[in-house]
């Protein structure tokens, strides 16, 4: 009998006994059903009603709402806060309850999966097949295949394709599918078996949320079930997410408290006096209440300015400010533009309230497979011979580009064995190799022989190859669909159909990659002739000192393609073989065998081996791979490079390959001054290249960086590190890598890596570890006060999705991790420049207009009070009717600034993407901040002197034109609240660019409204049915009608406006912003079509590129070993998987995708 | 078909509104519209300006302050609180004819009756003859909602109470003897005040439905006794109570008392000496408030006040003016064209 108990840092230990379902109960784990919803139907209301009083905001309106209960203090009737109040919870609630019933849905769905998820419990043996998910975190226990391995694949937990291999204990393993015996054993912390203990370790755990493959069944044990296993326990994690303009509006409502209660001070201050001057004295009319002297009436009037004068803190503000967030989140959503047919994924904000930030962006860190790159390779060019293939031409002998001329590729139906999906171009090259070209024969034999990939053939000719690198994969299939299939492998052979005909290779040695050898050679033997030849491919400069003199004339030619291949950015490689005679061979085998075995000196001696059989080599010609980029990444990133965005690319390959992308995608280019390169492998080695290259780019800067220290954020207990942009002239590139960054990141070096990449265009770090990525957004984030934005689309880009400001998922991939903890998704890296450049520039526009109006509007609508606190006493006396109060945020003025924050746009998308400079003004925060609020106080100090004093100057002692009363209480409040209206509506107007019928719709409206609602509550009707709610019967009726009112109105409204005017366009004509200037060339110009799509320049380049292995070590050791080949030859590829400590489970194997070309815009119409 | 629909099925649909291309007006503050805009609305003002001067200027207003705090004046002896039904005559003159129709106000400043806790302290029920409120009026009444001996006041409140109850009596001085200027009460309050607002209990006579109430402090006359030369204008429909009950926005202001409408003086006042007789009842003087009658006529925008004819065309010049420095600034710094 077994028992288990696993030791965890949450819990103390876990004790399961198998199959014993009232033994495991006893412990309450979580059972494997989830929950992530928060609400049940009877816990909704007093749940959702207490997390929304938690929030400051909700909190301050409750509080006042109970201060307006307190007759002595009320200064307003109850409902002027109670129904916005009521309003704001509602709309919050119905938005919290939707959410939380989608919830509930999704956990249904998951629960009720084929099995019935949820009914699982800890402790169960459950058995999988094939292509299930894994339903909870299960300790494999057996399985079908050898060894009692089980093959899974990760994409929904890592992003990562590739397949994963989990072992059993043998102990366990051994009783197969025997259920009786499997459920005979209780597991104990190590896992024990009659008396005996076993260690268990994470390789033997199925994570939920894996796939089961190539692999018939498996029995597991249930150890976490729902909530607790890690799937759930990583995926609550996710940190919430605010913009830098929520953090200043927190700033800003916390001064508009302070400067609310100095408010409210003042009039406390001066009700005093005016009790003890005015007050005292006038009690014959108005006589105080007992026990109220000038010291209580004055407290008490402070509380009365609170209600009156807390509209300076709108409770509509944050709703609105989330209203508008999403509906700019769905205008991403629908933007057919940012949509990917060849997927069906449209772009997705998965987070709705950070829209603004993508207008802010500075800075942005991107991954570089699957988001700059396809991943895919494609065999482009080659050189065989001295010949060149794989280009077009057209008539005049100009290059035509390939993607012109789609649909024009070669068709390989003559070989049955072919991978459809590859495309070439060339027809010369098929002629060449089926005319029997040696050469061009050869080269492809090589490609077929000499390389690691593992072929997998489920049904006869259909050929499936799992390779080390996509490199590889590329060449392979090239052979493969020139004629040489490389069929199928086993430890000593190759079987390679030649030209339809089936031949093997007797495989006598294979000399592997590593990092300085930059090459790789495999020694074959052809059956039956008995031919013995050395087949080698490797960097150009590795091969070419190891060549027959007789090659230099070939040599050169070769060279001159390969400078084309490179300046084209294409990865290269060099074939070269050489026939070998009998009898050096046995020799040398011998001398192998004795070095292989050898105790010491093993490596040394076998490196001398190789260096000796691999000179005078045969040149046969050069590979071009392209390593493909995504579509449309150059131009995106000039376009970002242009918005003066700096792009930072993060990558986990090597130096070589990503500086390749670096130039092929005109991150570096040749122009450049310079590009660092930091490899070093100490701190001081690192520290030195940082400042030698801070000290080339600009020599008079100071040595120590200069931190500006500021305090910021609520109370000003934030404090701030800032170092400055350095100015630099002409452009520069720094490549870093990991090891290097490794120390740069340490405290004492950080700085001047900041510094140091900062000075530079671009800035490219490769073989960095996720945790590495995230440190240097945090790093940035830090120390520029800038906004970031990370974009990716695997598990490894999860942790610098999350720390950045901004995380963005590439879609429609198989891996979903990234997607999962992004903010925004969308298929393709080249939708980023749509995504920033118009949504966020629209979105971080329209929520400072936003902003600045909606502060404007309260403001101006609270100071009339103040204003006319002077004249009542300070008795908290409101200017306006109460309902007026009510409805001015909720009803009046809501859809017009609406409107505004949902369609304004200063100009289109298309003259966004022309002039990328106009993204600019939110990355230097200039629309909305401290300085632009302040602005917005003034004017709305302006304008309440006007709306008050106006009002007050022209109803002075006058009456109708009838002699009756008009300078009543009400009539005044009716006139003051209508200029208010018209002013705020004109302002409005002025600040609105873009009038679509919706918002002419929204203003006029919002003005008809007010005075339908208006004459409607000061009706004989309403005044009859509900007599104390509406004291103002008949005001607009006898005002409304008068000729000076309405002058009046018509005054204030353009006093109000006029210099506003005036003062704008003189702004415009000495100080044009770059908005006014792109605004008025749009006006005169049309926009110039876009530039034809030009042949990207070819560049003379010197420097080759990287080698065509993207990793450090191969595996030929495998792939010649014979141990996991023992059940099962057919498939050895699986057995590759199995050693966790070879190279590969360092350099796990990239699934091979071969070209898959489509025409994209076919699809749309 | 089918096929192609279900492969691009989350493809977003294609509207002017998904894709933010609706049609839309972009209007800029270019020079062409708002420099003569400016001109436009500057001549504009001009003119409203001086038309409403102009008016202004015509409209004949004449004020006596009858508080009697100098020594000399002819109400002083009244200030003292201890006389009762104190009554003086106010003499004045008119040179020219004061073109009718003639209003009659009663000002008062330093007043606040709009006053916070002043201005709510009635109770709108009760004024609009709910019966039951006349048994218990609202709290927001308090202090006038009980008397001393714990009867409801009706009407009850702080406004109520406080009514002005000064009144006058207007003659001519003709040849040496006093003829009475006949003033006219009725319609000097708002018709929907009158008609809608306040109403009395339909209890007839009006003095049953007062029965178990007490009037309010200050009043001498019980509300259904405030003019008992005729019976319909008592209540809270009385005009003097409504115009009174219509609280000011501003501490100095001033009511309509009568109009000067018919008879001999429908025309208006004509030159000559007048005598105003003041029953001087309504304290002022602790507060330091002045009482004053004005006389005046009005125009079309109503009674005069040159504040609006003059900020008209003090704006007016300044947006011409605003429009020439524009257009200086506009021809000397427009910003150059071309990037």
């Amino acid at each position: 009998v077994l028992l288990l108990i696993f030791y965890f840092s949450t819990e103390e230990e876990r004790h399961l006994r198998a199959n014993d379902r009232p033994f495991n109960l006893s412990y309450h784990y979580a059972n494997n059903a989830i929950k992530t919803s928060k609400y049940n139907i009877f816990t909704f209301l007093p749940l959702n009603l207490f997390e929304q009083f938690r929030r400051l905001a909700n909190a301050y309106f409750l509080f006042l709402f109970i201060l307006q209960l307190i007759p002595q203090i009320s200064s307003l009737s109850w409902f002027t806060t109670a129904v916005p109040l009521i309003l704001v919870l509602s709309i919050t609630a119905v938005k919290d309850a939707s959410d939380d019933i989608n919830r509930h849905k999704s956990d249904k769905q998951v629960n009720n999966q084929t099995e019935k998820w949820m009914n699982v419990q800890v402790g169960d043996i459950i058995k999988l097949e094939n292509n299930q998910f894994v339903t909870a975190d299960l300790l494999l226990l057996s399985s079908s295949e050898p060894l009692n391995l089980v093959y899974v694949e990760t994409a929904e937990l890592d992003g990562e394709t590739n397949l994963k291999v989990k072992q059993a204990l043998t102990v366990t393993g051994d009783m197969g599918d025997n259920i009786d015996e499997l459920a005979g054993f209780t597991v104990q912390g190590t896992l024990t078996v009659n008396g005996q203990t076993y260690a268990l370790d994470n390789d033997k755990v199925l994570l939920r949320g894996c796939t089961l493959r190539n692999t018939e069944w498996c029995f597991g044990l249930v150890i976490f079930g729902g909530p607790d296993t890690k799937l759930m326990q990583n995926s609550g994690k996710t940190t919430f997410k605010r913009t830098s303009i929520d953090h200043l509006m927190n700033v800003l409502v916390l001064c508009i408290f302070g400067f609310l209660a100095s408010m409210c001070t003042v009039m406390a201050i001066s009700n005093a006096i005016w009790e003890v001057r005015e007050g005292s004295v006038f009690t014959a009319f108005l006589p105080r209440e007992p026990g109220v002297d000038a010291a209580l009436s004055s407290f008490l009037s402070f509380w009365s300015y609170v209600i009156v004068l807390n509209t300076v803190v709108p409770i509509s503000l944050y709703v609105s400010v989330e209203i508008i967030r999403l509906g700019n989140s769905f205008y991403i959503d629908w933007d057919r533009k940012m949509y990917y047919p060849k997927n069906d994924t449209p772009a997705q904000a998965r987070t709705t309230t950070l829209n603004e930030e993508l207008g802010q962006i500075k800075y942005i860190f991107s991954d570089k497979t699957g988001t700059l790159t396809q991943n895919i390779m494609t065999f482009n060019r080659c050189s065989i011979n001295g010949k060149g293939y794989g280009e077009l031409f057209d008539f005049s002998g100009q290059r035509v580009e390939i993607t012109e001329v789609r649909g024009e590729y070669l068709d390989f139906l003559w070989n049955h064995l072919a991978d459809p999906k590859f495309i070439f171009h060339d027809h010369s090259l098929v002629e060449t190799v089926r005319a029997g070209n040696p050469e061009a024969q050869a080269f492809f034999r090589l490609l077929a022989l000499c390389h690691t990939v593992m072929p997998e053939e489920k049904k006869e000719g259909e050929l499936n190859y799992q390779a080390q690198s996509p490199d590889e994969g590329a060449l392979v299939t090239a052979a493969r669909n020139f004629g040489f299939v490389f069929r199928s492998r086993t430890p000593e052979t190759i079987t390679v159909v030649e030209m339809g005909k089936q031949v093997t290779y007797e495989l006598l040695a294979v000399l592997d990659f590593n990092n300085v050898r930059k090459r790789m050679s495999v020694i074959g033997e052809r059956n039956p002739e008995g031919k013995l030849t050395l087949y080698c491919k490797g960097a150009d400069t590795i091969i070419y000192e190891r060549l027959h003199p007789s090659c230099n004339k070939l040599m050169k030619v070769t060279t001159d393609h390969l400078n084309e291949y490179a300046g084209d950015g294409l990865r290269t490689l060099v074939l070269a073989y050489k026939d070998l005679d009998e009898d050096y061979m046995d020799d040398w085998k011998k001398r192998h065998h004795e070095a292989s075995t050898a105790m010491d000196g093993r490596e040394e001696r076998l490196d001398e081996l190789y260096e000796e059989i691999e000179k005078d080599l045969q040149l046969l010609g050069a590979t071009a791979v392209e390593d493909k980029l995504q579509d449309g990444v150059p131009q995106t990133i000039e376009q970002l490079a242009k918005a003066d965005i700096k792009i930072w690319v993060l990558t986990g390959d090597k130096q070589e390959t990503a500086e390749n992308i670096g130039y092929s995608c005109n991150m570096l280019r040749e122009e450049m001054k310079d590009v660092f390169i930091v490899a070093a492998n100490t701190a001081e080695g690192v520290k030195e290249e940082l400042q030698n290259a801070r000290r080339k780019m600009c020599p008079e800067a100071p040595e120590e960086a200069s931190v500006i220290k500021a305090r910021a954020g609520l109370f000003w207990c934030q404090k701030t590190e800032t170092v400055q942009d350095e100015k630099v002239d002409g452009d520069y590139g720094l490549v870093i890598n990991g090891h290097s960054l490794a120390f740069a990141l340490e405290k004492d070096l950080q700085l001047e890596l900041l510094r140091t990449a900062c000075m530079c265009q671009t800035v490219i770090c490769c073989r960095v570890t996720p945790l590495q990525k995230a440190q240097v957004v945090q790093l940035v984030k830090r120390y520029k006060q800038a906004v970031t934005l990370a974009i990716g689309d695997g598990a490894n880009d999860v942790s610098m999705i999350k720390a950045a400001h901004i995380g963005v998922g590439i879609s429609g991939q198989e891996g979903m991790q990234a997607v999962l903890s992004s903010d925004f998704s969308f298929a393709q890296f080249r939708y980023l420049q749509r995504l920033l450049l118009v949504h966020g520039r629209w979105s971080y526009l329209r929520m400072c207009k936003f902003l600045r109006y909606f502060f404007y509007k309260n403001f101006t609508f609270t100071f009339v009070h103040f204003w006319y606190a002077f004249f009542c006493g300070f008795s908290a006396q409101t200017v306006y009717d109460e309902w007026f109060i009510t409805l001015y945020n909720l009803v009046y003025t809501a859809l017009p600034v609406l409107g505004m924050s949902l369609f304004d746009q200063d100009v289109n998308d298309r003259w966004s993407f022309q002039y990328p400079q106009l993204y600019s003004p939110g990355q230097l925060n200039l629309y909305f901040n401290k300085k632009a609020f302040v602005r917005c106080m003034m004017h709305s100090c302006y304008s309440s002197l006007i709306l008050f004093f106006i009002p007050w100057a022209a109803m002075y002692d006058t009456v109708r034109d009838d002699g009756k009363d008009i300078a009543d209480y009400q009539s005044f409040a009716l006139l003051a609240q209508t200029c208010l209206l018209v002013v705020v509506n004109i302002q409005l107007c002025l600040d609105t660019h873009y009038w679509t019928a919706v918002n002419q719709f929204f203003v006029w409206g919002s003005l008809a409204a007010y005075f339908a609602i208006t004459f409607t509550m000061y009706s004989n009707g309403m005044f009859l049915i509900f007599t104390s709610a509406f004291p103002f019967i008949g005001t607009a009726r006898n005002s409304l009608n008068q000729p000076n009112v309405w002058l009046t109105i018509f005054l204030t409204s353009l006093l109000c406006t006029l210099p506003v005017v005036a003062f704008r366009f003189i702004l415009i004509q000495l100080w044009p912003t770059i908005n006014d200037k792109m605004r008025h060339k749009v006006r005169k110009e049309a926009l110039p079509a876009p530039a034809p799509r030009r042949l990207p320049t070819r560049r003379i380049s010197t420097r080759r590129s990287g080698y065509a292995f993207s990793h450090s070590q191969g595996y030929g050791d495998l792939v010649t070993s014979r141990r996991f080949l023992l059940k099962k030859p057919l498939k050895s590829r699986l057995a590759l998987f199995t050693q966790t400590d070879s190279p590969l489970a360092e350099n796990q194997p990239q699934h091979y995708r071969t070209i898959a070309e489509e025409p994209e815009e076919a699809q749309s119409p | 078909m089918v096929k192609q629909e279900k492969a691009s099925a989350n493809r977003p649909d294609n509207t002017a509104f998904t894709q933010q291309r609706l049609p839309a007006w972009q209007p800029m503050l270019s020079a062409g519209i708002v420099i003569p805009g400016f001109v436009l609305i500057g001549l504009a003002f001009i003119g409203i300006g001086v038309a409403l001067f102009v008016t202004s200027r015509g409209i004949q207003v004449l004020e006596i302050d009858y508080t009697g705090v100098e020594q000399n004046s002819p109400c002083f002896p009244c200030t003292d609180q201890n006389r009762k039904n104190c009554v003086c005559d106010v003499n004045f003159s008119i040179d020219t004819l004061f073109q009718g129709p003639v209003f009659f106000y009663y000002g008062l400043s330093n007043y606040f009756q709009n006053y916070r806790k002043y201005g709510v302290s009635k109770d709108d029920y009760q004024l609009s003859g709910d019966l039951s409120y006349f048994k218990a009026p609202s709290s927001t009444c308090s202090p006038y909602e009980y008397d001393k001996n714990n009867k409801p006041i009706v009407p009850c409140g702080s406004v109520a109470n406080s009514m002005f109850n000064d009144t006058f009596k207007l003659f001519q001085i003709v040849n040496g003897a006093k003829k009475q200027v006949s003033l006219d009460g009725k319609g000097i309050a708002w018709w929907t005040d009158y008609n809608i607002k306040y109403r009395n209990p339909s209890v007839t006579p009006l003095k049953n439905a007062f029965n178990g109430t007490v009037k309010p402090l200050f009043w001498s006359k019980p509300a259904y006794e405030l003019d008992l030369s005729d019976p319909a204008n008592n209540g809270f429909i009385n005009q003097d109570f409504l115009v009174w009950m219509r609280r000011a926005a501003l501490p100095n202001f001033r009511k309509l008392y009568r109009r000067i409408t018919d008879g001999d003086y429908a025309q208006g006042l004509p030159a000559g000496n007048y005598t105003l007789e003041v029953s001087y009842n309504y304290p002022v003087l602790s507060f330091g408030g002045r009482k004053k009658v004005v006389f005046s006529n009005v125009s079309w925008m109503g009674g005069k006040n040159e504040f609006l004819g003059i900020a008209y065309l003090v704006i007016g010049s300044m947006c011409v003016f605003m429009s020439i420095v524009m257009l200086i600034v506009y021809a000397k710094f427009k910003f150059p064209e071309e990037d």
